[in-house]
């Protein structure tokens, strides 16, 4: 009797590892999917803060793939052991905190352990990864390492660009053909998809700017505020989240203030109100202003002014501000909104 | 047939799935487990992976900005706690 071959597929929720994956069930191996969650997956925190977007069709694209493709899925929490990674990148980062290559390594490695420690009964591991496909960690140059480095080696098979590597243990003992895998290069998705159509496959999600905040410009540079404000390279996961809420503006290395843009942040905001300094307006209305580091008095009387430059009250003379401080209750102060000349724009973040 | 419940209230998806996920790895088949959310996300999230993984949603509450959802567990012999 023939040997059900196995293997578990990092499935981002994107289009090149649905092909991958679909391409090898097709094969008859039993595929399961595997997903981790860093902290700065784009997938995942931005359902709930923004109002904005409840309009939009609330749904994880990893989650939705592997019902497509008929697989389970596994989504295991990293944010731990994430850091390390984000902070000590061996291979250095892309354009901005990006330690693509390393993320890489990373996840074929924790899906080698999760493969054949933790399930012990898979044989292979599949990715989306394609040649030439980005700059940083998908390079002709960066596959072995990738293999290598992950512990991974032979039994990591791309099978979108397969048939531009060396042959793989899956390819060499049979349980794959590597005549019906791909050998598919560079930028231009015209082959995915092609292969899409060809596969029946008329869904698919394609995130503008990638699957993950450390690639974007902005969310860059609040954490690294954020590191030299701490005088120290380290977070947990509310700080991670928090960077993706409201305006960001410090007037002082020792605080920020986190400032709502709209009703679903305000309620997310107002969420931290047992762990950090709340500013709200009374008089009128306006958005929550949540407050990070270690304020004086005279600091939180210019925040409440410069939260009150973004309520209704900002062209009027006095705005009534609550300041709640965390488990101490909170009191009220009447202030002048800044203007906008009055807030300097190395203030924003 | 046992209850149980989990607190994943504050957490964004997919945190309340991982959440779930992990306590019903340790759960048998025909336990039932309430989790208490507030993404709206677990409203897509939390039934797709258990169609996907065969568990059954048997009621899903909304009390103000909280989301409660109960899962019937749906194991095989071999999926039993480890």
């Amino acid at each position: 009797m023939i040997k059900q071959r196995k293997a578990v597929s990092l499935i981002s929720g994107g289009l090149d590892s649905m092909l991958a994956t679909k391409v090898i069930l097709d094969q008859g191996v039993h595929v399961e999917g595997i997903n981790f969650f860093t902290g700065f997956c784009v997938e995942g925190h931005t359902h709930a803060i923004r109002a904005k977007d409840k309009k939009k069709e609330k749904r994880n694209n990893a989650l939705w793939v592997a019902e497509e493709l008929g697989i389970k899925l596994h989504i295991i929490d990293v944010i731990e052991e994430y850091k390390d990674v984000v902070l000590n990148p061996k291979h250095g980062y892309g354009q901005h905190l990006n330690p693509c290559l390393d993320c890489k390594i990373f996840m074929v490695n924790k899906a080698a352990a999760w493969a054949w420690m933790e399930e012990n009964d898979f044989d292979f591991i599949i990715t989306g990864e394609v040649i030439g496909q980005r700059p940083m960690s998908q390079r002709k140059a960066t596959m072995p390492i990738i293999a290598r480095e992950s512990g991974a080696d032979d039994r990591l098979l791309r099978p979108l660009s397969a048939r531009n590597l060396p042959l793989t243990l899956p390819e060499r003992e049979g349980w794959v053909d590597r005549d019906k895998l791909f050998g598919f290069s560079g930028r231009n998705r015209t082959p995915q998809i092609e292969l899409a159509e060809s596969l029946g496959i008329k869904e698919y999600s394609q995130p503008a700017g990638g699957c993950c905040f450390l690639t974007d410009k902005s969310y860059a540079s609040k954490l690294g505020d954020l590191w030299q404000s701490r005088g120290e390279r380290a977070y947990e996961l509310d700080d991670i989240m928090l960077l993706k809420v409201g305006r960001h503006l410090r007037p002082a290395p020792h605080y920020k203030l986190i400032i709502s843009r709209e009703d679903g942040e305000n309620h997310y905001l107002s969420g931290y109100q047992h762990e950090y300094t709340i500013i709200r307006p009374v008089s009128h209305g306006g958005p929550v202003t949540l407050i990070d580091g270690t304020p004086n008095d005279a600091d939180l009387l210019l925040a409440a002014r410069i939260a009150a430059r973004y309520s209704q009250g900002k062209d009027t003379d006095s705005v009534v501000m609550s300041i709640s401080l965390p488990d101490k209750g909170s009191s009220d102060v009447t202030v002048t909104p800044l203007t906008p000349n009055d807030v300097p724009k190395s203030w924003y973040v | 047939m046992s209850e149980h419940k989990i607190d994943a209230r504050r957490l964004l998806c997919p945190l309340p799935v991982i959440r779930a996920q992990d306590k019903i790895k340790t759960l048998n088949d025909g336990d039932l487990l309430t989790v208490t959310c507030t993404d709206p996300g677990v409203r897509s999230d939390i039934p797709a992976w258990s169609r996907i993984h065969g568990h059954e949603i048997i009621e899903t509450l909304t009390e103000g900005r909280e989301i409660i959802i109960t899962i019937r567990v749906h194991k095989s012999q071999k999926e039993a706690p480890k």
